[in-house]
C-alpha cells in the first residue's frame, strides 16, 4: 500500500498533536489528580435519608481530613436539598450527592463541578470555592417533567 | 472489474423502489423532526409555549428519536443497499426480498414507538435512560426497529458474499466494501442496546421484574451510543471518498487507503462509550481514561480522511492548469449543489471534530458535559456534517432512481438550501456552543431558575438559537420541496448515479483488507480488553437495582 510522502507527514504530525493532547490529559489526571468524578461507593436508593452522610443534607465541618467541610446534597425530583448554602470563601469542601430516585445532574454551572446522579450510587468531587459570588446548581440530566426547575443555589461569602 | 462496473451504471428498477421506500419514510421524519426543532428553539428563547397540551420534553422525544434513529437509520440503509446495487450488481431476489422484510420490520417498530410518543407515554427521550419507564410498547417498537436494520444489514452482507465468490481474489468494489463495513459495525455496536432493551427495559417495563440496573444499563447504551454516530458518519465519508470525487471530475485518492481507514472505524469505533460516561460514579477513572485513549485512535482515519479529500481537490485543480498555493480553489464546481453541498458539510467537520476531541477529554469533558455546547457539537457534526452530505446525495440519487433529471432551478435552490442551512447553523450552533461554556443546560425547557442572575446571562444566546432555527426549518421546507419535485415532479431523463475511480488503479487493495476473520476478530478482542473489567466491576458492586418511574 503506497503512501504519499505529504499524508506521512500530515499523519506524523496529526498522531504527535494527539499523544501531546493525550500526554496532558493523562498526566493531569493521574499526576495531578485531576480525574473525573468516578466514586465506588454505592448506597441503597430508599434509605437515602436515614444513611450517613446524606441523612444531613448542607455543608458540614469536618475535622482531619484533607477537606475542611463536606456538603451533602439529596437531589430527587425535582429538587435539591439543600435548596440553598452558604460557603466561606476559601474553604476547602468536598461535594458528596446521591439521588433518592431517577438519574439527575449535578452543574455547578459555569464551573467544572459536573456529576451524573444515579440511583445507588454516590459522586463525590473535592474542589476549592476561591472566588465569591452566586452559583448556580442545575440539574443537566433530562428528569421528568419538572426537570428544568430543578436547581439549587451556592453562595460563596468571605 | 473495472469493465464489470461500467456495464451497469444504473441502479435496477426493482432496487431502485426499495431504495425510494427508505428515502420517502427519511422524508417524511426530516419533517416531522424539524418542525419539532423549530418549536424547541422557539420554546427555548422564552418566547412562545406550547399549545394543546404538548409537553417540550415529548418534543424533544419526538425530535431525537425520529431524526437521530429513524430519519439517519432509514437514509443510511437505502443508500447502502442502493450502492451496493450499483457497484456489485443488481440484488438477487432473495436479497431484495430480504431488504423488504427489513423495511418493514423497522416501520412497523417506528409507528409503534412514534405512537407511545405522541400519546405521551414515552417521553424519555432518545437515549430512554432508566429508571424512566416508558410504555412497553415502545422498546418493543425499537428492538423491531433494529432487528429490522439487521435483516437489511444481511441483505447487504449476502450481496457482499456473492460478488466476493464470484470475483475470487479480487478486492471488492469500493462502495460495496465500505457499505459492508458499516453494517458490520452496525451490528456489533447494535448488540449493546438490543441487550439492555431485550433483557433489562422490556422485562421491567412489562412487570416481569421490578427492578433495573441502571449503570449497567446506562453502559450497555453508551457502547452502542457512540459507534451509532459512525454509523451516521461513514455514508457520508462514502460519499466523499467515491462520489464527490466523481462529481468534480477528479480521482479517488487513493482506494487502499480509503478502505484502510473504514478499517480503522471498524476496529475502534465501539470500545470508546465510557468518554460518554465520564461523569458518572461506578467505573473506574483509570478504565475511563483507557477508553478516551482508545477514543482518540479513532481520530486518526479522519486525518487521514480530511487528506485524501483535499488531495483530491488539489490534484483535479491542478490538473485543469491551477497555479499558486490556492489556485485549485477556483477550479472546483463551486456551482454544483451535489458538491457544494456535501463540501459545506466537510468544512463544518472541522470544528465539528475539534469540538469532539474537546468532549472526550476527561477535564475539558467536566467543563461541558450536558451543556447546551453537547448539543451544539452534534448539530455541527451529525446535523451538517452528516445531513448535508446526505442532502447532496438525494439530489442526484433521487432523480436517479426515479428515472428523472435535477434541473438548473432545483439545483440553485438546492444550493440556496446549503447556504441558509449554513447561516442557520452558524447562528444555532455558535449560540450553544457559548451557552454551553456559561453552564447553560442542554434537554432543558426555557426556566429563569428563580431568576438566577447566570440563567439571565443565557437568554440572549437561546434567542440566538430561535433565530437560528427559524433559518434552518426554512432550509428543511426547500429540501422537502425539492425532494417532492425529484420524486414525482422533474422532467423524465438520465441522472448520473456517479462512482469514482481510483488516480492508481494499477495498484490493487490489499486482500489483507477483506480478511474479515482477521477484523471482528480484533473487534471483539478490543472490547473485550476495554469493556470486560469494569463491566465485571459494575455486576460485583452494583447497588440494590430501581423500581420504574413515570415523572412526565
Amino acid at each position: 500500500m503506497h503512501i504519499h510522502k505529504f499524508e506521512k507527514i500530515w499523519l506524523i504530525f496529526g498522531v504527535t498533536t494527539l499523544l501531546v493532547f493525550l500526554s496532558v490529559i493523562g498526566v493531569s489526571a493521574f499526576y495531578l489528580g485531576n480525574q473525573p468524578p468516578s466514586c465506588l461507593a454505592t448506597i441503597n436508593p430508599e434509605k437515602v435519608d436515614t444513611t450517613a452522610p446524606f441523612d444531613k443534607p448542607g455543608l458540614n465541618k469536618v475535622e482531619g481530613k484533607e477537606w475542611d467541610y463536606e456538603l451533602v446534597y439529596v437531589a430527587s425530583a425535582f429538587n435539591y436539598t439543600p435548596g440553598e448554602v452558604e460557603v466561606p470563601l476559601g474553604a476547602k469542601v468536598k461535594v458528596l450527592a446521591t439521588t433518592k430516585d431517577v438519574v439527575h445532574g449535578f452543574n455547578v454551572a459555569g464551573t467544572n463541578i459536573n456529576m451524573m446522579l444515579e440511583p445507588g450510587y454516590i459522586s463525590e468531587y473535592v474542589t476549592t470555592f476561591d472566588k465569591a459570588g452566586e452559583y448556580l446548581i442545575v440539574c443537566n440530566e433530562y428528569c421528568g417533567a419538572g426537570h428544568h426547575m430543578m436547581s439549587s443555589m451556592i453562595k460563596v461569602v468571605e | 472489474m473495472n469493465s464489470f462496473v461500467e456495464k451497469i451504471k444504473k441502479v435496477d428498477s426493482r432496487d431502485a423502489k426499495l431504495g425510494m421506500a427508505h428515502f420517502y419514510v427519511a422524508f417524511i421524519g426530516l419533517f416531522i423532526g424539524g418542525m419539532a426543532g423549530l418549536l424547541q428553539t422557539l420554546v427555548r428563547s422564552g418566547q412562545f409555549t406550547l399549545p394543546a397540551g404538548i409537553g417540550y420534553y415529548q418534543l424533544l422525544t419526538l425530535h431525537g428519536v425520529v431524526l437521530a434513529l429513524v430519519m439517519t437509520t432509514y437514509f443510511i440503509m437505502g443508500f447502502q443497499l442502493v450502492s451496493v446495487s450499483r457497484t456489485a450488481g443488481t440484488l438477487t431476489n432473495k436479497q431484495r426480498n430480504t431488504g423488504w422484510v427489513g423495511f418493514w420490520l423497522m416501520t412497523i417498530g417506528t409507528v409503534m414507538a412514534a405512537v407511545m410518543i405522541l400519546l405521551n407515554e414515552a417521553s424519555v427521550l432518545y437515549t430512554f435512560y432508566a429508571p424512566l419507564q416508558a410504555h412497553a410498547l415502545f422498546y418493543v417498537g425499537l428492538t423491531l426497529v433494529i432487528v429490522g436494520s439487521w435483516v437489511s444489514g444481511s441483505a447487504i452482507i449476502m450481496a457482499y458474499v456473492a460478488w466476493r465468490r464470484k470475483n475470487p481474489g479480487q478486492p471488492s468494489p469500493l462502495l460495496t466494501f465500505m457499505s459492508l463495513v458499516n453494517t458490520l459495525m452496525w451490528i456489533v455496536a447494535t448488540i449493546g442496546v438490543a441487550t439492555t432493551v431485550l433483557f433489562q427495559l422490556l422485562p421491567w417495563s412489562l412487570g416481569l421484574v421490578e427492578r433495573v440496573d441502571v449503570a449497567i444499563s446506562r453502559t450497555l447504551f453508551w457502547y452502542f451510543g457512540h459507534p451509532l454516530v459512525y454509523f451516521w458518519l461513514l455514508p457520508a465519508y462514502m460519499a466523499w471518498y467515491v462520489i464527490v470525487p466523481k462529481i468534480i471530475g477528479g480521482k479517488i485518492f487513493s482506494d487502499s487507503l480509503a478502505r484502510l481507514s473504514f478499517i480503522l472505524f471498524l476496529l475502534f469505533s465501539i470500545p470508546v462509550g465510557f468518554h460518554h460516561q465520564l461523569m458518572e460514579p461506578g467505573i473506574d477513572p483509570a478504565w475511563k481514561f483507557l477508553q478516551v485513549v482508545l477514543t482518540f485512535m479513532v481520530i486518526i482515519p479522519s486525518l487521514m480522511t480530511a487528506f485524501s479529500l483535499f488531495a483530491t481537490f488539489e490534484t483535479f485543480g491542478r490538473s485543469k492548469g491551477a497555479t499558486g498555493l490556492f489556485g485549485w480553489l477556483k477550479k472546483l464546481p463551486w456551482g454544483d449543489a451535489r458538491f457544494l453541498i456535501p463540501f459545506i458539510g466537510m468544512l463544518s467537520f472541522i470544528p465539528g471534530g475539534a469540538g469532539g476531541i474537546i468532549n472526550a477529554s476527561n477535564q475539558m469533558n467536566q467543563v461541558i458535559h450536558n451543556t447546551i455546547w453537547v448539543t451544539g457539537h452534534f448539530h455541527l457534526t451529525v446535523a451538517t456534517a452528516v445531513i448535508l452530505t446526505f442532502f447532496g446525495i438525494s439530489y442526484w440519487l433521487i432523480p436517479h432512481l426515479t428515472g428523472r433529471t435535477l434541473t438548473k432551478a432545483m439545483n440553485k435552490l438546492a444550493i440556496l438550501q446549503g447556504v441558509l442551512w449554513a447561516i442557520g447553523m452558524t447562528f444555532m450552533s455558535g449560540a450553544m456552543h457559548f451557552a454551553g461554556l456559561l453552564g447553560a443546560p442542554r434537554r432543558s425547557a426555557y426556566s429563569e431558575y428563580g431568576g438566577a442572575a447566570q440563567a439571565a446571562e443565557w437568554v440572549p444566546y437561546q434567542i440566538a438559537q430561535a433565530v437560528g432555527g427559524s433559518i434552518l426549518f426554512i432550509a428543511i421546507i426547500l429540501v422537502l420541496y425539492i425532494f417532492i419535485n425529484l420524486a414525482f415532479f422533474a422532467p423524465k431523463g438520465e441522472e448520473e448515479f456517479p462512482v469514482g475511480e481510483a488516480a492508481n488503479t494499477t495498484e490493487k487493495a490489499p486482500m489483507i483488507l477483506e480478511n474479515w476473520k482477521l477484523w471482528l476478530g480484533l473487534v471483539v478482542l478490543l472490547i473485550a480488553f476495554a469493556y470486560t473489567i469494569p463491566f465485571i466491576d459494575l455486576i460485583e458492586n452494583a447497588p440494590i437495582g430501581s423500581k420504574g418511574y413515570k415523572l412526565w
